[in-house]
């Protein structure tokens, strides 16, 4: 009989039931919740007068409407100017309180995005599994653990049973091999893993990456590449456990102490796929071939090396891919063939759960160091991910090196990945985004996404348009 | 939830790979603490021509006339179609709470994205996975026949037309159920309540750090 995958072993450790349909009882670790996708399901449990199945299993910041203007920040609450999202955050609060839910309030130090706060806190541990009402928890396989998002339903669902009903996933293997390039970082090899196997490429399939390019990377590196499994169409990403993953729970608030550690080290050293495990799919990247990424079109798979150019008619497969291209140029300003250093940008965004941790600052603020933002960018905004990020930032003088350079260091949250706060592109503004997202609309109505490496959205800034930052710096 | 009965409706057709749940229902809608009320916005930026925000009156915005969902009878469509990938990206439920607000109950696709899949079953949503070359003539016949309707029955998993042709799917047999009975699935669950208990005791013993 074959091994077993990471993803088998995680399922099996899990499994509370199999019923005769094929369906699955699983059960959940952690649920970490958010102000949009929460309220409904609270609504649903006080309805039902019922009430949390496993309370410390569960944990809630505010994040996709904070605003982050310190000015709006040191008010609170009552900073928030638009009186949806303040009602929506206001909320949170009121159903965590209600519920006794740990809630790392907007003015918490270790308030932040959910995906970044999770792992800092040690609240997402190797061997869990994971759930929020977020398609980005997939960041949190980076683990080696289970972690993908729910809707609504499931996360009262979850909060009620400590369960989810599911059917198991296909095993696929993306193995990327050989050595990165310089200033090549985890976000150009998860873009450029989406532009090969597409966005639908792992639907269906809980994804491991795995090769040693994908083991030379940090804990950081991991997450941004397990962060955009979602837009590969998997519902999950994850990468063994390795001698890096252990040490990063070292210390942290949540993490096992004493005797729990150990037991707990021994258990996630097993947390790998066995040598002789078989997947469904297995795709093959070399390192070598990727190149620092930008997208240039409405799909994360519209996505090209910085040296290359926006595709041609003539070299789509059908009449839909004609059509996609088409409607993809148009909404984005651009002509078909153009190259990708010709694209100007009028805004940056830097952050997001995709690229706002601390290696995240330091790759963009090491290539903005004594320039300066370009005259046609009319604003550069560095987001970190949560709280403690940026008081580490602060601490190395990171800050300072940003905004010396003409860009703006704000207060944490999902800010402009998602523009649910104030913090959004103008109808056709091009923007240089470490984000996750290129859908029309998503940073703004009628914005123009391109998404890029913390360090490519940091050379654009200082250039006015997209340049290869190998050899800008 | 609402019970799936047979029913026969109009097709209004997306010809659209890859729609996302961002272009189904936009971010700013999603800052409701409530359930329904988002089919005025389902597919905004599309159905109008001006940038929406919560409450503003509907009625009274510019209409993309070139949007399907604006020209009569898709205006009343009850079932879409559109191309592979259907419901990529954000988690989003606001995105099948959109779609049935706004009166749909059927979407027909070649592929769907695994969340918004998920999503549509628990709340009365019926998603059908339907071969590439099938959607390609059901795209040709909503052009040829102003109105063209289907009847779908969940319980022979048949989409029917007018001109006889059948088109049979698949659906999982726990959804299925859960669908047709209406039945929310938490209230299943709990009656496995001494399983789960079974397993948190076993697995305390295991990874006690989960635990204390």
């Amino acid at each position: 009989m074959a091994g077993k995958t990471l993803y088998d072993k995680l399922w099996d450790a899990h499994l509370v039931k199999e019923r005769e349909d094929g369906t699955a009882l699983i059960y959940i670790d952690r649920q970490l919740l958010h102000e949009v996708t929460s309220p409904q399901a609270f609504e649903g449990l006080k309805l039902a007068g019922r009430k949390p199945w496993k309370l410390d299993a569960n944990l809630a910041t505010p994040d996709h409407n904070v605003p982050t203007t310190k000015e709006e920040r040191e008010v609170g609450i009552e900073g928030i100017q638009d009186p949806i999202s303040k009602i929506q955050v206001k909320t949170l609060g009121e159903n965590c309180k209600d519920f006794d839910i740990t809630l790392f309030g907007m003015k918490d130090e270790r308030q932040g995005i959910v995906h970044v706060v999770g792992p800092e806190q040690g609240a997402t541990l190797p061997g869990m599994t994971v759930v929020c009402g977020d398609s980005h928890t997939s960041t949190h396989g980076a683990f080696a653990a289970l972690a993908h998002g729910i809707g609504t339903s499931e996360v009262e669902h979850v909060l009620a049973t400590q369960c989810l009903i599911q059917k198991k996933m296909k095993n696929m293997l993306v193995r990327v091999d050989g050595e990165l390039a310089p200033f090549v970082s985890a976000k150009d090899v998860v873009l450029h893993i989406i532009g090969v196997i597409g966005t639908a490429g792992g639907t269906g399939c809980a994804i491991e990456f795995g090769g040693s390019a994908i083991q030379s990377l940090s804990m950081e590196g991991r997450m941004t590449v397990c962060n955009m499994a979602i837009e590969a169409g998997a519902r999950a990403g994850m990468v063994a456990a390795d001698e890096k993953t252990i040490e990063y729970f070292k210390d942290r608030p949540f993490s096992p102490k004493g005797d729990h550690w150990d037991l707990a080290v021994q258990y996630w050293k097993t947390l790998h796929s066995d040598a002789d495990a078989e997947f469904d799919t297995v795709v093959e990247i070399k390192a070598e071939d990727i190149r620092p990424q930008v997208s240039w079109g409405t799909s994360p798979e519209m996505v090209v090396g910085v040296d290359g150019a926006v595709p041609t008619m003539a070299a789509m497969k059908n009449d839909i891919a004609k059509n996609g291209l088409a409607r993809a140029l148009e909404y984005m300003g651009l002509v078909e063939g153009q190259k990708i250093t010709d694209i100007h940008v009028d805004r940056v965004f830097i952050g997001s759960c995709t690229n706002g941790r601390i290696e995240d600052m330091r790759d963009a603020a090491a290539v903005v160091k004594g320039k300066k933002v370009a005259d046609n960018v009319k604003e550069a905004l560095v987001v970190p991910g949560s709280g403690l990020v940026k008081a580490q930032a602060e601490a190395e003088g990171l800050d300072k090196i940003f905004i010396e350079a003409g860009l703006q260091w704000r207060e944490p949250g999902c800010s402009m990945c998602l523009a649910m706060n104030a913090d959004k592109l103008g109808n056709g503004e091009h923007c240089a985004s470490t984000s996750n997202r290129n859908f029309e609309g998503r940073q703004g109505y009628g914005g123009r996404t391109h998404l890029v490496s913390p360090a490519m959205a940091a050379a654009a800034a200082v250039a006015g348009h997209f340049v290869d930052v190998s050899e800008f710096a | 939830m609402k019970k799936f009965e047979t029913f026969t409706g109009v097709v209004a057709p997306m010809d659209r790979a890859n729609v996302d749940t961002d272009m189904i229902i936009p971010k700013q809608f999603l800052k409701s603490i409530k359930r329904s009320g988002f089919g005025p916005n389902l597919f905004d930026e599309l159905r109008y021509l001006d940038e929406g925000q919560p409450g503003m009156d509907n009625s009274k915005r510019p209409v993309n006339p070139d949007f399907v969902l604006n020209q009569k009878p898709y205006d009343q469509a009850t079932i879409l179609i559109a191309r592979e990938n259907f419901g990529c990206g954000s988690s989003r439920e606001h995105a099948p709470w959109a779609l049935d607000d706004f009166g749909f109950r059927v979407v027909i696709a070649p592929s769907f994205a695994d969340i918004f899949f998920n999503n549509c079953f628990k709340n009365g949503l019926l998603p059908i996975v339907v071969n590439e070359a099938k959607v390609e003539e059901l795209f040709k016949k909503v052009e040829a026949t102003n109105g063209f309707e289907l009847t779908v029955n969940l319980e022979a998993q048949t989409i029917t037309s007018n001109d006889g042709d059948d088109i049979p799917f698949e659906v999982d047999e726990f959804r299925k159920y859960c669908l047709i009975n209406g039945l929310d699935d938490i209230g299943l669950t709990l009656q496995d309540s001494d399983a789960i208990k079974a397993y948190e005791e076993k697995r305390a013993q295991q990874a006690p750090w989960l635990f204390s």
